[in-house]
């Protein structure tokens, strides 16, 4: 079991690894000169050289890679270009931010979507089941932004109850920046939400239709306690795994959320980042963005093992 | 209803969701005390029937009409709620695959003590007990360590015995057997049956047991109810359905369970030299070894049958022959001349001559390609064929097969089981073989159609002068086909020779267990063998 | 409602309506707009009106004008986006299928690689470099998405390429080509088109979520993304400029989604908790 956990944070770690080498590469990819490409054919030449310089454009790719993972390793993401701050100072506050955000969201979208899930799989083709199902299809079928334009049409111009915006400050009350929250957590919660549930749904039949599930019938269990004891324990693994997949999910979904709503988080640094060609910026987030993914396969996997006996006992009579 | 029938179906009629009709007018009693077998091919509605006794319909079919009484009470009168205090208490289930009705997530006494805990019919340090009680009782070690452990942690065997165990604690009178011993090889088998009819005497409840073996039901039953189609065929005591049955079908099938007719033509008194000969083959997968030390001859218009049980190695050596798998060492010879390990080294016309015919047509025919395309590609390729002169010739392969030559335009989804198997062989026709390779061709038929299948080798054997290298596990067939026999127990030769003279006195101690282990339908020939005691080879 | 014998639902039927209505609209968009797409012909941001359908945009320009004209692009880069990620992602699953362990981990390890980043957080990062043009996002989106359709493809593939007629071919001396093309193929394709009404979802979603990011098509183009964009203001005032042409993204992927649903639901048999107790 604790080989198991090293093994899978080992494997994490070398993923992570070649992860950054393809944030690297992918971010010096100019096909000619870098500088003149992104400064544009009217820069002078001193700001061209400076440009280089600070880029360390005139480095061979090994070793600039080489110093940008060893400021990395130690906590430094370099300069941005655009302002010439400080990349960290600018990019903690806004991971908070962002970890708030999907953390209500999670907390909101994970108990609703396994409820309907479970719900939806035990009344398996009834009148809720299909309604769910359009429900959830119609949810995943709407980009987010379209969810999050309907939403401050209703609540925010028509009832006039939650802000448009969600400007939050550091200075803010809990309660002022819970506020500010609502609607773009009710919008991600809305595609979170239906991709769960639908997944869900789908672990838990297919769990259903093995044969231990007709004996535990045919010996009189209840379809209640059927479910309950017989086909939840057996979908958790499955179930667990799919919670980890849209949480990843949302990691994508609230970088136009936070566009949307003028969210002061990392999805939209990163936005903004990319249309200025900030390149130190968009791989520190892409590095962070690809981490949050990363870490939620790995704690998605190692729970897995621990809801299944089979894979935490192993041995036995075979 | 009479006092002594237990269990009661009148008019029964299943329906899938679509309409069809799975089950038809059936009507059963069951007396107390009495086991009712019922036998059919798939297809005749035997499981959902069993299903249905107690009140319980698979997800895409329903129970549409008749009566289903209990002591008495109409199970489809009394709604979800009151059916579930019959199953596990009155009535129990007893699945084909022991591994699969485990619940992974649960410890074995958990699961036992289910349905008693359930109706609170005992507390759980009863239950707990009666359920180690019951497993030391059908023979289980250490029955209270072994109630604690996961599915995954026991045998195959230990699950069987596990699965009885949770189907009487609840002291039913009926027991449903739905083939329990279908998945099984055949000396396990003949374990299982003796396990199964100990535990309907010591209990003394009725049973009802389902299964497609005559010979099988033959040891259990005290009535057999023949169904086909889903429609009841005959009804009446095993003797005389046995031994008189009164329809034809009956009688075809009862007529098919009997071995004693050889199918083959004798081999010439000298055959010749070998077509096809291996020499102290040795093969497996990764590190580990299947086939040791494995050498036999075949010659022209011979039959070699090769016999063991799962995991004898008895596949592994068609794919070695076939070179999908090299072997690790020895050497094989096709007509004199030593055969390349892997089928990349052999020439086309090497790969023409010996063919293969698998156990599943589903698996072996591509279900996107027409007959004409999967009979007619070996044929273009190796004659260069197309148009009018191609499509002549397959529909002659077709006819060879017995298959209408109208055949050629449809996909493999639209034939039957037995039509299946005949493009296969068709196909292997079709490279001019003088080897085939048949493995298992028939388990996966059911038995009267597997027979018609045999008697159409036997014919192109006859007519094309064929050497067959014919694998099973069935002895029945091995004996009516087969002019030479291999018997392989974990990979090595336990005895290879004549197929009379292998089975006859005085043979290996395996090949005797084997023999024996063939269900007869002589009644009485479960206690003989039970008699003789479970004899590890 | 029955057509050619099989069943089909409204929804799926609802979902086929639509998805052959905006098709003829990217086909024939640019012969039946009501304005001309690019033309200020109203004041900003005006209701919709007999004038103007939908009202007009932050230019004036006419919405539902732009809306037609838009869904050539719209529709057009997602769908050669998917035919391309499909082309390049299906041919490699099935070659690692059948092209032995070595292949088959290389490729498979070269995909986990990508599959451990979002594909719009990498397509973020690819066209900062490179930036943002429309063979450069149906590029980069199609070579993304090609390794979620490799995994599918690859999946679908290693269990027909167990089935024993591969065997037969292989014994028969068939190359890869027939095997791959004539053997697997074929079989793959049921569950590949309901994959690729999926995949197209995804990238359709993709590309309109980066034009709305301002990275995707570049104004003066119409294109419903941008155009959420470019009146993404106005619902502020209660205007619903940008809804419209959101509105047509979420019909576009609904009829699509519905549709699939339905391809899928045909193969999925009840399970046992539909089971009649």
């Amino acid at each position: 079991m604790k080989r198991y956990v090293a093994t899978r944070l080992a494997l994490g770690l070398v993923t992570l690894f070649c992860v950054t080498v393809l944030v690297f590469v992918a971010t010096n990819m100019l096909p000619g000169d870098a500088a003149t490409e992104i400064l544009g054919r009217g820069a002078t030449p001193e700001t061209l050289a400076r440009f280089r310089e600070q880029l360390g454009l005139d480095d061979p790719l090994v070793l600039r890679y080489g110093n940008w993972i060893w400021g990395l390793l130690h906590g430094d993401l370099g300069q941005s270009l655009t302002t010439q701050a400080s990349i960290n100072e600018a990019i903690w506050p806004r991971l908070w931010n962002t970890l708030r955000l999907a953390g209500l969201t999670a907390l909101v979208s994970v108990p609703l979507a396994i409820g309907l899930g479970v719900l939806s799989a035990a009344r398996e083709g009834s009148f809720l089941d299909r309604a769910l199902a359009m429900g959830a299809l119609t949810a995943i079928s709407f980009p987010e932004f379209f969810t999050a334009y309907l939403l401050i049409l209703v609540f925010s111009v028509k009832l006039n109850l939650l802000p448009n915006l969600s400007t939050i400050f550091p200075e803010m009350s809990f309660l002022e920046a819970l506020r500010a929250m609502v609607l773009p957590v009710m919008a991600l919660s809305c595609l979170v939400t239906a991709h769960m549930m639908r997944m869900t749904r789908t672990s838990i039949l297919s769990v259903m239709s093995q044969p231990y599930i007709e004996m535990a019938f045919l010996k009189g269990v209840p379809r209640a306690a059927v479910i309950t004891r017989h086909a939840l324990p057996n979908a958790a693994a499955p179930i667990i795994a799919v919670v980890a997949m849209n949480l990843a999910y949302l990691v994508v979904g609230i970088v136009v959320i936070e566009v949307v709503f003028v969210y002061p988080g990392l999805g939209q640094y990163m936005v903004d980042a990319v249309g200025k060609r900030d390149i130190p910026v968009v791989q520190a987030c892409g590095v962070f963005f690809a981490l949050a993914f990363i870490g939620l396969n790995l704690i998605s996997d190692v729970l897995a093992v621990l809801v299944n006996p089979r894979l935490r006992r192993p041995g036995g009579g075979r | 209803m009479s006092d002594e029938n237990i269990l009661e179906i009148r008019n029964l009629r299943i329906e899938a969701l679509n309409g069809q009709v799975l089950v038809d007018d059936v009507s059963l009693e069951l007396r107390r005390g009495e086991v009712l077998g019922l036998i059919g091919e798939s297809g005749a509605g035997k499981s959902t029937i069993a299903l249905a006794a107690m009140g319980y319909a698979r997800a895409g079919c329903r129970i549409a009409g008749g009566e289903i009484r209990i002591d008495g009470t109409d199970l489809r009168g009394i709604g979800p709620e009151g059916r579930q205090g019959y199953r596990g208490m009155r009535i129990a289930y007893v699945a084909q695959s022991a591994a699969a009705s485990f619940n992974p997530a649960m410890r074995l006494i958990d699961q036992i003590c289910e349905s008693p805990l359930r109706h609170r019919q005992m507390t759980r340090p009863e239950a707990e007990a009666r359920a180690v009680e019951l497993l030391g009782k059908l023979g289980l070690p250490e029955p209270a360590i072994l109630a604690r452990k996961y599915p995954h942690e026991v045998s195959g065997g230990q699950l069987q015995r596990a699965m009885a165990a949770m189907a009487v604690i609840g002291r039913p009178d009926i027991l449903v057997f739905d083939e329990p011993t279908t998945a099984l090889d055949v000396t396990t088998q003949m374990e299982v049956l003796a396990l199964i009819k100990q535990i309907i005497r010591d209990l003394r409840t009725a049973a009802l047991y389902i299964t497609h073996d005559l010979a099988v039901v033959a040891q259990v039953a005290d009535r057999i109810m023949v169904l086909r189609g889903g429609k009841m065929v005959e009804l009446g005591e095993a003797e005389q359905i046995l031994g008189a049955p009164a329809q034809a079908y009956t009688s075809a099938l009862v007529a098919e369970r009997d071995h004693s007719r050889p199918l083959m033509r004798p081999l010439p008194a000298d055959p010749g030299a070998p077509v096809l000969e291996a020499r102290a083959v040795d093969a497996g997968y990764g590190g580990g070894k299947v086939l040791s030390q494995v050498s036999f001859r075949l010659h022209r218009g011979e039959t070699l049958a090769v016999v063991g049980e799962s995991g004898s190695g008895k596949s592994t050596l068609a794919r070695v022959l076939t070179g999908l798998l090299p072997q690790m060492a020895g050497e094989m010879r096709l007509d004199g001349r030593p055969l390349a390990p892997g089928y990349r080294q052999r020439e086309a016309d090497v790969l023409r001559r010996i063919q293969l015919v698998h156990q599943l047509p589903d698996m072996s025919l591509n279900p996107r390609q027409p007959l004409a395309k999967i009979i007619g590609r070996p044929l273009a390729l190796r004659s260069g064929e197309k148009g009018a002169a191609l499509q002549r010739r397959i529909a002659g392969l077709l006819d060879l097969v017995g298959l209408p030559a109208g055949f050629a335009e449809r996909f493999p989804p639209q034939l039957s089981g037995g039509q299946k198997q005949r493009v296969a062989i068709a196909r292997a026709l079709a490279a001019e073989p003088e080897i085939i390779i048949c493995d298992e061709p028939t388990s996966a038929l059911d038995q009267l159609i597997a027979d018609d299948i045999l008697r159409l080798l036997m014919r192109l054997q006859d007519e094309l002068g064929l050497s067959y290298l014919f694998i099973t596990h069935d002895l029945g067939i091995v004996r009516r086909i087969a002019h030479n026999t291999l018997v392989l127990l974990k990979g090595e030769t336990v005895a290879l020779g004549p197929t009379a003279e292998v089975f006859a006195e005085p043979m290996h101690p395996y090949t005797r267990k084997l023999l024996v282990s063939v269900p007869q339908m002589r009644k009485g020939w479960l206690e003989e063998v039970a008699a003789q005691g479970p004899s590890e080879p | 409602m029955l057509l050619f014998g099989t069943r089909i639902p409204l929804s799926a039927l609802f979902g086929a309506t639509v998805m052959v209505l905006f098709i003829l609209l990217a086909i024939f968009g640019p012969w039946i707009t009501p304005y001309a797409p690019d033309a200020t012909v109203g004041k900003t941001w005006t209701g919709p009106s007999t004038e103007f359908w939908l009202g007009t945009d932050n230019i004036g320009r006419d919405i539902l004008s732009r809306i037609i004209a838009g869904a050539q692009t719209t529709i057009g880069i997602a769908l050669v986006t998917t035919v391309l990620s499909f082309t390049l992602g299906v041919s490699a699953g099935i070659f690692a299928s059948v092209g032995g362990p070595v292949l088959d981990n290389l490729l498979s390890r070269v995909v986990d690689m990508f599959l451990s980043v979002p594909v719009l957080i990498m397509a973020l990062i690819v066209l900062t470099a490179l930036g943002s043009s429309i063979p450069t996002l149906i590029l980069t989106i199609a070579l993304l998405d090609s390794t979620r359709v490799f995994l599918v493809a690859r999946a679908v593939a290693v269990d027909i390429a167990a089935r024993d007629f591969i065997d037969v071919a292989r014994l028969r001396g068939e190359k890869m080509p027939w095997i791959m093309f004539h053997e697997i193929l074929p079989n793959a394709m049921p569950p590949l088109i309901s994959e690729f009404g999926l995949r197209f979802c995804f990238n359709f979603l993709y590309v309109a979520s980066l034009s709305f990011l301002g990275l995707g098509v570049q104004p003066p183009q119409a294109d419903w993304g941008g155009m959420v964009r470019e009146n993404g203001q106005a619902i502020a005032f209660g205007i619903l400029a940008p809804i419209w042409p959101a509105l047509a993204i979420a019909l576009v992927t609904v009829a699509v989604n519905l549709v699939v649903d339905w391809l899928l639901s045909r193969n999925v048999k009840p399970s046992g908790a539909s089971a009649e107790l």
